[in-house]
């Protein structure tokens, strides 16, 4: 397995076997480092093997997109990465710290230098817009009434929802409820985002907002940005690397140039939305005569 | 057949032991967090408005009719014996010792612990828990200490007040209404009711109801399965079991506060 995140080598539809340099040359040896460095990941829920061995680099201060059909563990990779579940075997680094060995007082303090955009929003119901994006600099940053004011009302600005400060989150749309989540994610100016299906259920509109918003927030702030989609053009549109994985591991790795012609046919057949393929339409069942027949016998039983 | 009934049987049981076991462990790290609390007190007022005083309504109501009901059944039966005069210290023992107690723990789980877990269920299905947690907040020291110290504060002074309403309602009934006389109702009560025995052992009972109901909410939503079935299951297990708790309770309390 390689370090860094790849860049020049086409994409392959096997795990990623060597090392590739992501920004050669100019960059401090510390930065150079991937700032996520997953290594021999396995994880199962009972008998379902989620990871089988994967392995992942995320770059710093890319936008780093983490694809694949539902139900392979993107989300599940996002909750291992900022330690909300611990994995069976492997390790998770992130900024040199491995996050399954941390204790909970450092793993909460790693976690005030990360933030989440989680799928629903997850705004905290009974507190306005306001409150919502204050609540992580009231427990963490103790800052005077009038500071934390201008800080709220500024991350208010970037997300386009200075007006809704007043609002519940039960006033908000979907889109706007997840611009909420975004400035909240970013208020402590954390190292990195993690974005669980931000475009999900969105309109155009919204959709439009929140891709570019992604985009310009990582770049404004300086953060590292890992997004967990499976919404192909809009994703692969901001992207400075992407990973498709399926069956438990990396099929796919490179930039989204490279990831877009990707010749594996799973990661053809997840890119092009092809019904049918290496993931298949049907369940695993028994032939549909058999069951019809059995049916039949049971009846005349 | 009889082996599939007996592994249906065990698991269910380790199931169940599973579930006292995280609920003890979800109460250690409750009340880890007390001291925490002491430093952000508008959290606790906070609840114990949502558990306490939006209660109110519901136990005044309900201490009323349950004083007048005390009364006009006492007073038929004390009639029949010539002692209608004891009727205030019989409404009130009733009250202080049982009724006051354990019916307001009832009406608490019925309405602010279903409340409870509904709340903290839907919290965990929205992924706000999991959005503390990700914000470095600890979810059960930010939200569930404060809920389980409001409980266990407000159903004292909410018997109390179920306690006080029945009793007016009982001398609404029985002086008011039926002819009994004013003086002997109130200084019965006065001269026979005793404050360690009667009082302290209500307290001491609404207290313990207290934990019992607040734990037992807090921990069916914290945790329920994340699906709206699931909240609505949690909901339904929570309002069952505090009852059975409260009413088993009660009777332990019962023997050990006033067997011989």
């Amino acid at each position: 397995m390689g370090k860094g995140v790849p860049g020049a080598a086409a994409a392959y539809d096997t795990p990623p076997t060597t090392a590739r340099a992501v920004s050669p040359g100019d960059q401090p040896p510390a930065l150079a480092t991937p700032l996520v460095r997953i290594r021999g990941l396995h994880f199962a829920r009972g008998s379902k093997c989620i990871f089988n061995g994967l392995d992942l680099d995320i770059r710093r201060g890319a936008v780093t997109a983490i694809m694949g059909p539902s139900g392979t563990g993107k989300t599940t990779l996002l909750k291992l990465i900022s330690g909300q579940l611990r994995p069976q075997a492997g390790i998770v680094e992130v900024d040199g710290a491995d996050v399954h060995r941390l204790s909970r007082r450092r793993l909460y303090a790693l976690r005030t230098r990360m933030g989440m955009l989680f799928q629903s929003g997850a705004l905290l119901g009974d507190l306005t817009v306001f409150d919502n994006v204050a609540f992580p600099l009231r427990e963490h940053a103790h800052l005077p009434q009038s500071l934390l004011r201008r800080l709220v009302l500024m991350k208010l600005e970037a997300v386009g929802l200075r007006g809704a400060a007043t609002l519940l989150p039960s006033q908000l749309s979907g889109g706007m409820a997840r611009r909420v989540a975004l400035a909240r994610a970013v208020a402590l100016d954390p190292m990195m985002v993690l974005y669980d299906e931000p475009f999900t259920g969105q309109d155009p509109i919204s959709m439009g907002v929140l891709v570019t918003l992604v985009r310009h927030l990582n770049d404004a702030g300086s953060l590292t940005s890992i997004i967990v989609s499976h919404d192909v053009p809009e994703t692969l549109s901001i992207a400075d690397a992407v990973y498709v994985i399926a069956e438990g591991r990396v099929i796919c790795h490179g930039t989204p140039a490279e990831v877009a012609s990707a010749a594996g046919p799973r990661a053809r057949q997840f890119l092009d939305g092809q019904p049918d393929g290496p993931v298949h339409f049907h369940y695993p069942a028994m032939p549909l005569a058999d069951e019809l027949l059995k049916l039949g016998d049971e009846r005349a039983c | 057949m009889l082996t599939d009934a007996l592994a249906r049987l065990g698991r269910s049981g380790i199931g169940a032991i599973a579930g006292i076991g995280r609920a003890h462990l979800l109460l250690v790290a409750v009340l880890g967090g007390l001291p925490a609390l002491v430093t952000r007190p508008r959290l606790l007022l906070a609840q114990i408005y949502n558990v306490g005083v939006l209660s109110v309504l519901i136990i005044a109501v309900s201490g009323l009719f349950v004083g007048m009901v005390l009364g006009l059944q006492g007073y038929y039966v004390l009639s029949q014996f010539g002692a209608e005069e004891s009727l205030g210290v019989m409404v009130a023992a009733s009250l202080a010792r049982e009724l006051g107690p354990v019916v307001t723990a009832l009406l608490v789980a019925g309405r602010a612990g279903s409340a409870l877990t509904a709340e903290i269920g839907l919290m965990k299905a929205t992924e706000q828990l999991s959005a503390l947690e990700m914000m470095a907040v600890d979810p059960i020291r930010r939200i569930l200490t404060p809920r389980f110290l409001g409980g266990f504060l407000a159903m004292p002074l909410l018997a109390a007040m179920f306690s006080t309403l029945g009793v007016l309602g009982g001398w609404f009934v029985g002086v008011g209404l039926l002819g009994v006389d004013d003086g002997a109702f109130w200084s019965q009560m006065q001269a026979k009711l005793d404050f360690r025995e009667d009082v302290l052992n209500g307290v001491i009972k609404s207290l313990v109801f207290g934990v019992v109901v607040t734990w037992i909410a807090l921990f069916q939503g914290y945790d329920a399965t994340p699906t709206s079935a699931g909240v609505s299951r949690a909901t339904t297990r929570s309002v069952v079991h505090a009852a059975l708790a409260v009413l088993g309770l009660d009777f332990i309390l019962t023997a050990l506060m006033f067997g011989e």
